[in-house]
This record gives structure tokens, C-alpha cells and sequence, in this order.
């Protein structure tokens, strides 16, 4: 496999550069959503959908769109995006909707798809930005997935709304209240650490360019290009 | 009364029990970043609180008597967004041209926040809880005050992580995250006290 094939660019988002446990971009719906395996799988898969539509789009645009005003360009179609799933979720889907509520509007903002908009979709042609769009997408509904799991079996003894009988009687009920939230965000992060003893987090690929809170981000990661103000 | 009871209920349980960072994950991105230091994390708290209420002042008016009136509503989010990176652009701007000494304190802070979800979040959020003009402003300013309140008591606790012998693995963003887990646990200690309080 080459490095730059194609199948490398998907599998990138879902492993090397996993946008939540990797990268640690788009924290606020990861945090929010993840009470539950149902509210998490949807956020992911709506946010998939945008990311891809924006990546192809703003893919196309990109010799069009001028370098100063990009990130209007992008955040305006990024908007319209997020409104076109957000009208379709509330159409067919009224019980995911209800469950995500404001955070469905909130992809507008979310880091992951402006960042990847700035990272990639901005400098590389269509085919290439869809599957780094399907790529992103499906590692940031994975991790999701995983942390909502930790979070609905210990804390409320269910999967997907099943009950899981033994868990049933066991329950660690804060874990799905919004603290357990950051903790079991705060561990995985840890475990990350330990499995890849470190490898990771201290790669520089990460891809703070794209996020607007990086000229001011003081987290390990941005620190490491050396942004002071 | 009524109306300053009500008013009251909405300042108090957006500062303490619907806390934007601690419990409803709005913010998180700032919250985490610029949380390092006091004087940074208050200068960011007040460039928050400030462009929510003059966000709200400005989108609650546009979505009632523009968008409802002439039927377009789906288009809010767009022009919510648009709203609020326009105004941010026009108070630096501002800023910079009448008092250099504010711009340099609370400037630096204001790019960032166009991208904010709290600022979005709030006036989308005001706008679904169907709140009058007055309470949209309170509950803006009980948003940016708790996330300032939340800042600034995350940066003290920051300064003291710091100093301390971390194990490797927690290192960095692992033990940040847990030390705001404990914060949020000691604001859920809130609920419920806020709709009691004029019984």
C-alpha cells in the first residue's frame, strides 16, 4: 500500500489520525452526545454525511474560492450542509432529533469538518476529499460509538436501549450524567497512551491549522507548533 | 414580580445548573485551551460574555421579525452564523480603533470565538426555549457568567496540576479532562436548588 493510495487516505481518518482520540477535535459532541449508543451513532453518522458533502463541495470549489475569504466560504456551506441533514433527520428520524436537538445545529461549528475543509479538502481533488470526508466521518462515529458504550453499559446497564441483565443491578449512574462524560474522555485518552506507548499524541501531523481556536490553543498538541500571543 | 422571579430562575440555573461547559458541553474547545492561566481565562470569559449578548441582541430580532415573518426559519442556522462572525469582525475592528488598551486585553480572544459553539449554541437555544427578548438577554449573560465562573475556577485547579508529578499517560489533556469531570460533578450539586428558591 502506498502512501498515498487512496485506501490509505480512508483509512487514515479512522485509525492514524482519529479526529476525536488522535487529533482531539470536535470535543463538544463527543462530550454531549455520547449518554447514549443511539444519540452517538446518529450524531456520527450526521456529522459523516455533512463532512462528506462539504469535502466534495468545497473539493470542487477550490480553485474558485479566494485564499482571504475562505473560511466564510467554508462555514457558509458548511451551514447549509448542516441545515439540508438537519430538515431530513427531523423529517424522518423525529426520535434522533429530539435526542440531539441543539447539537445537530452545532456541526456547523464543529472543528473536525473545518479543519478538514482547511487540512484537505481545500488543496486535494474531489475523489481524494470524499473518501478522506467517509474516513474522518466513520472514525469520529467510532469513537463515539465506543465512548457511548462504555457510557450506557456501566452507567445506566444497557446497550442501544437493551437492557443487559447482570448490569441491570450494577449501575454507575453518573456516567451518563455529563462529569462521567469528560472522565471516560479523560481515560481513553489515557489508554491511547499506554497502548501506543506515547506514539500518538506526540506525532505533529495534527492538524491545528484548521482549527479556529488554535492561534490561542494551549493544549499539548497545539503547543508543540509553538503559537504564543 | 412574576417576570423578575422568572428572570431570576433563568440567570441563576444558566450560570450554576445548566452550566454551558460543565454540563451542557458547549465551549469545551476554549475551555480546554485557554484555561491555563487566570488572566487569560478571564479575558476570554468576558470576550465570551460580551459577544453572546450583543449576539442575541442582534439574532433574536433577526429570527422573529425577519426570518418567521417572511417564512424562511430553516435558513437560521446560516444566518445565525453569518450574524455572529460578521459582528465579531466589527467589534475587533472597533476595538482596535477606539480603545487600543481593551483590544489589547480582550482582542487577541475575539477571532476565536466566531467558531464558538456556546456563542451559537446560546442564541439557537434561546430561540427554542421560545424566551421573550428580556429573558433571551438574561439567559445569554447567565451563559457567558458561567462560563467565566467555570474558567476561571478551572484555571486555578489548572495551576495546580501543573505542579504536580502526573503519571506519563495522563499527562497533558488525559488529567485536564478528569480534573474538569470533578468540577462538573461539583456543579451537578446545583440541581434542584434553583426552581426551589422562591418556594
Amino acid at each position: 500500500m502506498s502512501k498515498n493510495s487512496n485506501l490509505s487516505v480512508l483509512l487514515n481518518g479512522i485509525i492514524k489520525e482519529n479526529p476525536v482520540l488522535v487529533l482531539i477535535l470536535g470535543t463538544c459532541p463527543t462530550l454531549a452526545t455520547t449518554g447514549t449508543v443511539d444519540g452517538a451513532l446518529g450524531m456520527g453518522l450526521a456529522a459523516l454525511a455533512v463532512l462528506v458533502c462539504s469535502n466534495v463541495f468545497i473539493s470542487l470549489l477550490r480553485n474558485v474560492i479566494p485564499e482571504t475569504m475562505r473560511i466564510p466560504c467554508y462555514i457558509v456551506i458548511i451551514a447549509g450542509f448542516v441545515t439540508v441533514v438537519k430538515m431530513i433527520v427531523q423529517a424522518y428520524l423525529p426520535d434522533l432529533y429530539a435526542t440531539l436537538g441543539v447539537y445537530l445545529d452545532l456541526i456547523t461549528v464543529n472543528c473536525i469538518i473545518l479543519g478538514r475543509a482547511e487540512m484537505f479538502a481545500g488543496k486535494n481533488p474531489v475523489i481524494r476529499s470524499a473518501l478522506d470526508g467517509v474516513g474522518m466521518g466513520l472514525g469520529f462515529t467510532l469513537s463515539l460509538v465506543v465512548m457511548a458504550t462504555i457510557r450506557e453499559v456501566f452507567g445506566s446497564g444497557s446497550f442501544a436501549g437493551y437492557e443487559i441483565p447482570f448490569m441491570q443491578e450494577y449501575t454507575i449512574a453518573f456516567l451518563t450524567k455529563a462529569p462521567g462524560g469528560l472522565l471516560v474522555y479523560g481515560l481513553l485518552i489515557a489508554l491511547i497512551y499506554v497502548v501506543t506507548k506515547g506514539a500518538f499524541p506526540k506525532k505533529k501531523s495534527f492538524s491545528c491549522e484548521g482549527c479556529p481556536n488554535a492561534s490561542n490553543c494551549y493544549t499539548p498538541n497545539c503547543a508543540e507548533k509553538g503559537v504564543e500571543n | 414580580m412574576e417576570m423578575f422571579k422568572t428572570l431570576i430562575i433563568i440567570l441563576l440555573s444558566s450560570v450554576l445548573v445548566d452550566n454551558y461547559v460543565l454540563s451542557r458541553f458547549l465551549g469545551i474547545c476554549p475551555f480546554l485551551g485557554v484555561s491555563k492561566k487566570l488572566d487569560q481565562a478571564t479575558g476570554m470569559g468576558v470576550a465570551v460574555t460580551v459577544v453572546m449578548l450583543i449576539a442575541t441582541a442582534a439574532t433574536w430580532p433577526i429570527q422573529y421579525y425577519v426570518l418567521d415573518a417572511l417564512g424562511l426559519g430553516y435558513l437560521q442556522n446560516i444566518v445565525f452564523i453569518l450574524i455572529i462572525a460578521t459582528l465579531v469582525q466589527m467589534i475587533e475592528l472597533l476595538l482596535r480603533r477606539f480603545s487600543p488598551a481593551l483590544h489589547k486585553g480582550l482582542g487577541v480572544y475575539l477571532p476565536l470565538i466566531t467558531t464558538n459553539c456556546a456563542v451559537l449554541g446560546v442564541t439557537i437555544n434561546n430561540i427554542l426555549d421560545g424566551y421573550t427578548f428580556i429573558e433571551s438577554m438574561v439567559s445569554s449573560l447567565g451563559c457567558g457568567l458561567g462560563f467565566l465562573l467555570a474558567m476561571v475556577l478551572f484555571s486555578g485547579l489548572r495551576s495546580r496540576i501543573d505542579e504536580s508529578n502526573i503519571p506519563a499517560p495522563f499527562r497533558g489533556l488525559a488529567v485536564t479532562l478528569i480534573a474538569a469531570s470533578f468540577i462538573s460533578l461539583a456543579f451537578m450539586g446545583f440541581g434542584g436548588i434553583v426552581e426551589n428558591i422562591f418556594a
